[in-house]
C-alpha cells in the first residue's frame, strides 16, 4: 500500500508501518498464506452456521434470517486506549443513571436551564409512569451500549449511548470462541483480556439490583418477545450462558404480590426481570393494551417494589438523539467533571438556524430521526444520490423536530480479507457496560462493526455490515 | 361535613374467566380539604395483590380474579370530613412537573371542534372567572345526559354527540384549558346529590392549576367548584390515569357492570 491514507486506519495509523498495538499481529498476517486466511474465514463461517447465531433483517422478505458476515481480521485496542475509553464510559453511565433519576424526580437539570424543558416535555420516551420511582441502588439503565467511533490517533467519539436495551453482546462472546478456536496460536503471540466472563458479569450485577423483598440468591431471568424478534438468538444465549431462565410475557403471572413464573414445582416470583421487551409492550395494562408480549401488571409490580426491571422503563428518555446533544452538559451536571469523551457536533433540526444551516449542507451532514436506531431512515449526505436528498429534504421540512444531523466523521478503517486479499473498511466499536449498586464494569473488548462495502460508513447489522473480534491488550 | 360513603361495583361475566387483573383506584386520601376518618376495601373472588402510590399519588390495588370466577365485587365504605374550600385545593406537590398537565392525551386531544369551542371564549384579566365562563361554556355545549353513547369517548367525540355525562364534560374542560395552555387533570370522586342518598354513578371533575391559587376545581356537569359534598378519590391527566376501576382479562366473555353507590351526610 503506497498511496497515501486519508483515513486513519487502526493498524497502520495514516503510515504504512503498524501501530503499536498491531505490530505482533501485523507480523503474522504477513507470514500467512491468503489461500489458508480464506479457508479459515470459510471455516468460521461454517462455525456460525453451526451455532446458530443468525440476525433477522426487517424489510427483507425472502431473507428473514442470515448471518451477519464475520471478518477474522481483529480491531486491536492498546491498554492505554482502553483506560481512556472505559473511563470515559464509566463516567457517562453514572451521568446517565443521575440524569434518569433526576428527571424522573426533582428535574434539576431542567430547573438549572441545562436541558431545556420541551426536550423532555415533548418527547415521547418520557415515561410519566416513571415519575417518582427509584429502582433499587439508582440504577436505570443497568446494561448500556456505549457506541464509539474514531477518527484519529486520540480522536474518539460517542455516537450514541445505547441506555434501552443494547444488542451485539452475544457477537462479541461469539467472535472470540470463534478467533479462539481457529487462531489458537494468536492468543499466545498476544495479551488479549478476556470477556468469556461476561455473561457471570452481567448476572451478578443484576443479582445486586434486586429488590429488598428478594432472597440474597435472586431469581433472574430473561424476558424475550419470542422467536420471531430479531435477537431472539441473544436472549436465548445470555439466558443459556447466565444459567437462568429464558421466559415470555404469556408464561409470566401476578402471583402473591410478585411477577411469578410457572415451573414444575408451580409459580417462582421473578426478582430481577432482564427485559428485552420494548417499553411499550411491556405492560399491557399498563401500556399498549394491544400487546401480547407484555406481563399485565408487571409495571404494578414494579412500582411496589416486589421486582427489578433491567433495564428500567422510561430509560429512552436519555438515549434519544436529541438529548444527546445535551450529553456535555449532563456529565458535567451531575459528575462535576469535564466530559472524557467527545460528542459528535449535532445540529438540532428543531432550532430554525440549525435546521436552515442542515438543508443548505445535506450534501455534507449525516441526518438521522431522533429514535430512529439500526440505520433505519438516515441520510448519509456525501454517498447519497441527488434524488435521495431530495426526498430526504422533504421529510426534514415536514417534521425538522424529528431529525438532527452531524458531520460525517471519517471513521477509522481496520482491514478486512476481501477475495483480493485486505482492504481497509470503515468500522464502530460498542463496548459494553453493567451497572450496579456495586459500580460500573465495563468489559474489555465490545462489538466491532464493519462497513463491507467500500467506502460505506453505515455498519449497522441490518444494512450489510458485518463484525470482528475486538481486542483489548493487556498492559 | 361528614359524608358516609358506600360504594359496591360487581362485574358479571358470561363465561369464566381465566385469569384477570384490576386495577383500583378507590382510596380517598386526608388531604388538606378532607379528612378520611375510616375506609375499607374489601374483594369478592378476587385476591388484592399488592398496592402502591402512583405518580399522582392515588393509592392502587391491584387485584387479580380467583381463576374460572364469573363474578366480583369490590366493596368500599367509610367516613371521610369535607371542608368547603371554595374548590380551592392549593398548591402543586409532588415529582409530576406542570407541565406534563398540559400534554394532550388520546381522550383530551384537541380536534377542530375543540379548538372552535376554546376559541370561542372571551378571554378576560381574570384567569379564574374566564376558567368560569369555559366552564359554562362546555355545558352549553355539551349538555347533561345520561343517555350514553359508548363508555369512553374523546373530548372530540363528545362534542360530536353533542351531549354528554360528567367524565365527558371533564375531558372537554381539560382539553379546552390545556389548548389555552393551562395545566389540567381530571378528578375522579364522589358527590352528595342534596336531594338523594343513592347516586347513579361515582362522580368526575377537573382541576386547572391558576397562577397564584394553584389547583382549583371545576364540577363542569353542575356549574360550580366543588364544596364540602365532594370527595376527591383519584387524579390524572385523564378518565384513563384515575378511573375508579381498570382491568385486563383472558378469555372471551363478555362484562356486564352493575354499581351501588350510597353518599350521605353523617350526623357529627
Amino acid at each position: 500500500m503506497t498511496e497515501t491514507r486519508q483515513m486513519f486506519d487502526e493498524m497502520y495509523g495514516f503510515s504504512d508501518t503498524a501501530r503499536e498495538p498491531y505490530a505482533n499481529y501485523a507480523d503474522w498476517i504477513a507470514l500467512e498464506e491468503f489461500a489458508n486466511l480464506k479457508r479459515k474465514s470459510a471455516q468460521a463461517e461454517k462455525l456460525f452456521r453451526l451455532t446458530g447465531i443468525t440476525f433477522n433483517v426487517y424489510g427483507v422478505e425472502e431473507e428473514t434470517e442470515r448471518l451477519i458476515p464475520f471478518d477474522l481480521v481483529p480491531r486491536i485496542i492498546a491498554a492505554k486506549e482502553w483506560q481512556t475509553l472505559s473511563r470515559g464510559i464509566e463516567q457517562r453511565v453514572r451521568a446517565i443513571n443521575a440524569f434518569l433519576h433526576d428527571i424522573y424526580h426533582r428535574q434539576e437539570i431542567l430547573k438549572a436551564g441545562r436541558v431545556p424543558v420541551e426536550m423532555i416535555a415533548q418527547n415521547e420516551a418520557f415515561l410519566p409512569q416513571m415519575i417518582g420511582v427509584s429502582p433499587p441502588g439508582n440504577i436505570y439503565t443497568h446494561i448500556v451500549g456505549t457506541d464509539l467511533v474514531r477518527t484519529g490517533e486520540n480522536e474518539f467519539f460517542v455516537l450514541e449511548d445505547n441506555a434501552r436495551t443494547p444488542s451485539g453482546v452475544s457477537y462479541m462472546l461469539e467472535n472470540r470462541e470463534t478467533m479462539l478456536h481457529m487462531f489458537p496460536e494468536l492468543f499466545n503471540r498476544n495479551k488479549v483480556r478476556s470477556v468469556s466472563q461476561y455473561p457471570r458479569s452481567l448476572r451478578r450485577s443484576l443479582a445486586a439490583c434486586r429488590p429488598t423483598c428478594s432472597s440474597d440468591h435472586p431469581v433472574v431471568a430473561v424476558l424475550t418477545p419470542g422467536i420471531f424478534n430479531s435477537a431472539y438468538y441473544e436472549h436465548a444465549f445470555l439466558a443459556d450462558q447466565m444459567g437462568v431462565e429464558l421466559v415470555e410475557g404469556h408464561d409470566l403471572r401476578v402471583v402473591d404480590g410478585r411477577v411469578a413464573m410457572r415451573t414444575t414445582r408451580g409459580y417462582q416470583a421473578i426478582d430481577v426481570l432482564y427485559r428485552r421487551v420494548d417499553d411499550e409492550f411491556l405492560d399491557p395494562l399498563n401500556f399498549n393494551p394491544d400487546s401480547m408480549l407484555g406481563v399485565p401488571g408487571l409495571m404494578d409490580v414494579y412500582r411496589a417494589g416486589g421486582i427489578t426491571i433491567a433495564n428500567a422503563p422510561g430509560t429512552g428518555i436519555a438515549d434519544d438523539k436529541a438529548i444527546y446533544s445535551y450529553m456535555p452538559e449532563i456529565v458535567e451536571f451531575y459528575t462535576g467533571e469535564k466530559p472524557i469523551l467527545k460528542n459528535v457536533p449535532t445540529h438540532r433540526c428543531s432550532e430554525p438556524d440549525a435546521l436552515a444551516y442542515v438543508l443548505d449542507n445535506l450534501a455534507e451532514l449525516v441526518v438521522k430521526e431522533v429514535h430512529g436506531s439500526g440505520g433505519y431512515g438516515m441520510l448519509v449526505g456525501p454517498t447519497a444520490s441527488k434524488k435521495e436528498i431530495a426526498a430526504f429534504r422533504e421529510k426534514l421540512k415536514a417534521r425538522p423536530d424529528n431529525y438532527i444531523a452531524q458531520p460525517t466523521l471519517s471513521l477509522s478503517t481496520v482491514p478486512i480479507l476481501t477475495k483480493a486479499g485486505l482492504a481497509p473498511r470503515h468500522v464502530d466499536l460498542r463496548p459494553f457496560a453493567l451497572a450496579s449498586p456495586n459500580g460500573v464494569e465495563i468489559i474489555p473488548g465490545g462489538l466491532t462493526r464493519v462497513a463491507l462495502k467500500k467506502g460505506s460508513l453505515v455498519v449497522n447489522s441490518s444494512q450489510g455490515g458485518g463484525t470482528k473480534d475486538t481486542w483489548v491488550l493487556e498492559d | 361535613m361528614r359524608l358516609k360513603i358506600s360504594h359496591t361495583t360487581s362485574y358479571h361475566y358470561d363465561a369464566p374467566v381465566p385469569y384477570a387483573l384490576q386495577q383500583l383506584r378507590l382510596r380517598p386520601k386526608s388531604r388538606a380539604e378532607q379528612t378520611v376518618l375510616s375506609w375499607d376495601l374489601s374483594v369478592e373472588n378476587g385476591h388484592q395483590q399488592l398496592s402502591f402510590e402512583d405518580e399522582h399519588a392515588n393509592t392502587v390495588d391491584l387485584i387479580s380474579f380467583e381463576p374460572g370466577v364469573s363474578n366480583i365485587t369490590v366493596h368500599c365504605e367509610g367516613e371521610v370530613e369535607v371542608t368547603d374550600t371554595n374548590g380551592v385545593v392549593g398548591k402543586h406537590s409532588g415529582y409530576v412537573p406542570l407541565w406534563l398537565f398540559k400534554r394532550a392525551t388520546p381522550l383530551t386531544r384537541a380536534g377542530s371542534q375543540l379548538r372552535a369551542l376554546a376559541a370561542s371564549l372571551e378571554r378576560t384579566e381574570n384567569d379564574l372567572s374566564d376558567l368560569h365562563a369555559l366552564s359554562a361554556l362546555v355545558l352549553e355545549r355539551l349538555p347533561y345526559s345520561t343517555q350514553q353513547e359508548s363508555a369512553e369517548l374523546s373530548a372530540e367525540q363528545a362534542l360530536n354527540v353533542g351531549h354528554g355525562v360528567c367524565q365527558d364534560h371533564a375531558h372537554v374542560f381539560i382539553a379546552a384549558a390545556r389548548h389555552l395552555d393551562f395545566p389540567a387533570r381530571y378528578v375522579s370522586g364522589y358527590l352528595m346529590m342534596n336531594d338523594r342518598v343513592d347516586q347513579d354513578a361515582s362522580h368526575a371533575w377537573a382541576e386547572v392549576h391558576v397562577d397564584g391559587l394553584g389547583w382549583v376545581g371545576f364540577d363542569i356537569s353542575n356549574a360550580m367548584s366543588p364544596d364540602a359534598r365532594y370527595v376527591r378519590v383519584a387524579t390524572a391527566l385523564d378518565y384513563h390515569g384515575a378511573a375508579p376501576v381498570s382491568g385486563m382479562r383472558f378469555g372471551a366473555a363478555s362484562e356486564a357492570l352493575n354499581v351501588k353507590l350510597q353518599v350521605e351526610q353523617r350526623q357529627e
